[in-house]
């Protein structure tokens, strides 16, 4: 809790809304005032409609229909304010709680309740040009940074970013945790982008918890310092103000763009329901502090500041109802949901074709159209 | 000696088999420890980045995972690379990204994208070197569904191999009998003998077939040779590829002879040749006249080097299986 004042920190708007931006944050506030009040809207809206689809997610594990679930409660802002930065030709790639990353892009988050579900191990086709290139969830902590690293390090040698030209240079954002940032693959990660200047971001969600382990546990130092030691520019930011993480994702991601390495970020939040739906924070937190974290909630913060700025009541009960609708939708098309094919089981074990998995897949139709016929 | 078959030690073909890749695809990279400037530990790769320049032959940080994880990424945009591992056991600190990442990905992505990522690695003893230099790892790799695994033994093989498995829109653990890299033979660098993942009957025999890849193939044939002298007909199939397993050739030889050695360095235990003796077994059963013997290195870490000629399977020992497969 203490990290909230450390004075590297980037804070725009204070937990009751009010502009109050840290010293750190004034060189943001440009970035921040070019914001439209349309965009403004719109943060606030994504947040709104991704936290009542999270909620509804939630519901739908309890009841059965889902195997699991990774709620993204509590971390909206940082995960709006990030993917809203980044810019059309950009690649993100994910860990396994950005939804409102993957909503803001064009994923549909039908698919991601497609792999909750236990119907795909992937859910979307990242080369798709509906999913806004964002790359499929990664379940082993960590791994995905050296994916992004190597996409990233490929953008260097194809001479895709430093050319000088904003709109066609390109970047990539990885997100991780702070659980995962004690996993070696981050920092080889960390090692690779750094040693060929890959136009990279290491988007840090410090949620505060890896599962019942405090973060204290996974390092003694604020984890932006890590990124000191690879050489990186690191800026820590109050991951629950969206204005802020916007504003800090937006000049990280434009200057790798441009050709100058390498950026970490340390969003500072908190995950405010469990880890997954298989976990008991009761078991290893208190009410005291998820309250004091509560107080410093996301979208309440963002809705004081457009409050004040002027957004009627009208504009809020509307963005409400849209959520309501936004769950219900993902409700009822969740339970229509058709069944996996059999034929998945063999399907692209390779690209090209394996004489084992095609004499297998052969076996089991040859065997369930057996069973069939003793059947009828 | 012609303009299309030239002799050079097995190093230098896979040198040529990598160059000639990189001529024919711009797309094709080469990343790894000590590959660039110095050409790699066994100069597999001298002279690439003198040709093809720093952007297409990576000095890379010291880190499997690293090299791995960020290969994978260089497939996504379109980047085919090639990963060298210095020695067989040093692959571990990448096995994480190989096996739940490589070789998964393109199963989670139901198909849309592919991972044309070859890792070499030298394995294999005979060498006389320290711990982790002279292992025999390909069980992890056979065990794991997404990747293909093969292993050259020949010259002609490794020119060839190497480049059909660099066109395979498939991750590729490419074993290389490091013990072999200095034995010359006859490469026809005008056209392929066999496919990448046809296992190939080497010697014809009518008593016994002995099976195996990679150095072992050589072992075998000295140990047909030497049972030639006492009256014995030993068939040698090499293996080529251990995953998929061409069992055509094998089965062939099995329906044939009636019985079979398989040789390997690795420890017996779950191994490859546990794995292929089955499978001869269910599908041969009844042209079978003794059971399926396997020889292999002991169920023991690899031992001291100056200990390796007891632990490594040498032509004595696999007469010793094969006296005792006549012996039923």
């Amino acid at each position: 809790m203490t990290a909230l004042e450390d004075p590297r920190l980037v804070r725009v708007l204070a937990p009751d809304g009010t502009l109050a931006p840290t010293p750190e944050a004034e060189q943001y506030l440009p970035l921040v005032e070019a914001l439209t009040d349309t965009e403004l809207e719109s943060f606030y809206r994504d947040m709104v409609v991704i936290r009542g689809f999270d909620r509804e997610a939630t519901n739908l594990q309890r009841q059965g229909q889902l195997a699991l679930w990774p709620p993204s409660f509590g971390q909206e802002a940082a995960q709006v304010g990030s993917a809203h930065a980044a810019r059309p030709q950009d690649h993100l790639f994910p860990s396994y709680r950005e939804h409102v990353v993957a909503h803001i892009r064009g994923v549909d988050v039908i698919d991601i309740i497609r792999v909750m579900r236990g119907l795909t191990h992937g859910g979307w086709n990242p080369a798709d040009p509906r999913n806004g290139n964002t790359h499929i969830y990664t379940l082993v902590l960590g791994s995905q940074t050296l994916h992004a690293a190597g996409y990233a390090m490929g953008l260097v040698l194809d001479d895709r970013c430093g050319t000088g030209d904003a709109e066609r240079d390109e970047a990539a954002i990885v997100y991780y945790g702070d659980g995962a940032s004690s996993q070696g693959d981050v920092h080889e990660a960390m090692v690779f982008s750094a040693s060929y200047r890959a136009p990279l971001v290491l988007f840090l969600q410090n949620n505060q918890w890896a599962i019942s382990v405090p973060v204290q546990t996974q390092s003694p130092v604020p984890l932006v310092r890590r990124g000191d030691g690879y050489g990186m520019p690191s800026i820590q930011v109050d991951g629950n103000d969206v204005l802020a993480s916007y504003a800090v994702t937006r000049r990280a991601l434009d200057e790798a763009r441009a050709g100058e390495g390498p950026r970490t970020i340390e969003a500072l939040t908190y995950r405010m329901g469990a880890h997954t739906t298989s976990d008991d924070p009761t078991k290893y937190r208190g009410d005291d502090e998820e309250q004091w974290w509560a107080q410093r909630d996301p979208i309440e913060r963002m809705r004081a500041f457009l409050a004040a700025k002027g957004a009627s009541d009208a504009f809020f009960a509307e963005v409400d109802e849209a959520s309501r609708d936004f769950a219900a939708d993902v409700r009822a098309r969740t339970l229509a949901l058709p069944g996996p094919s059999r034929e998945q089981i063999f399907a692209n074990v390779y690209s090209e074709p394996h004489p084992l998995v095609d004499e297998q897949r052969r076996w089991l139709e040859e065997y369930e159209s057996a069973l069939e016929g003793d059947q009828a | 000696m012609t303009e299309t078959s030239t002799s050079m030690p097995f190093s230098r073909a896979l040198n040529a088999g990598m160059r000639r890749a990189m001529r024919d695809s711009d797309r094709v990279l080469l990343m790894g420890e000590d590959i660039g400037r110095l050409g790699g530990v066994f100069r597999v790769t001298e002279g690439l980045q003198a040709e093809f320049g720093e952007r297409r032959v990576l000095d890379t940080p010291l880190a499997e995972s690293g090299i791995i994880g960020t290969a994978i990424g260089l497939t996504m945009t379109g980047f085919r690379p090639v990963c060298e591992i210095q020695f067989d056991g040093f692959v571990f600190p990448g096995f994480d990204q190989i096996t739940t990442q490589l070789a998964k990905l393109t199963y989670r992505l139901e198909g849309t994208h592919s991972f044309p990522v070859v890792i070499r690695i030298p394995y294999g003893g005979h060498i006389g070197a320290v711990e982790h230099h002279q292992e025999s790892p390909e069980a992890y790799f056979t065990h794991t569904p997404g990747l293909r695994v093969v292993s050259p033994s020949t010259p002609n093989d490794a020119y060839w191999m190497i480049q059909d498995a660099i066109a395979s829109d498939d991750p590729v653990i490419f074993l290389e009998p490091k013990s072999r890299y200095w034995q010359k033979g006859e490469v026809d660098v005008t056209a392929r003998a066999l496919p990448l993942h046809a296992s190939r009957i080497v010697r014809r025999g009518t008593d016994v077939t002995l099976v195996g890849h990679g150095a072992m193939v050589t072992t075998l044939l000295q140990a047909a040779a030497l049972a030639e002298s006492e009256g014995v007909s030993c068939e040698v199939v090499d293996l080529r590829s251990l995953s998929p397993v061409d069992y055509g050739p094998i089965l062939d030889s099995v329906r044939r002879t009636g019985r079979m050695v398989y040789a390997q360095e690795a420890p017996g235990f779950t191994s490859l040749g546990s794995e292929v003796a089955a499978t001869v077994m269910e599908k041969a059963f009844f042209a079978l006249e003794a059971p399926v013997l396997r020889v292999s290195g002991f169920d023991t870490p690899f031992p001291p080097a100056k200990l390796e000629g007891l632990y490594l399977p040498d032509a004595d020992r696999i007469l010793e299986a094969v006296d005792r497969s006549l012996a039923y």
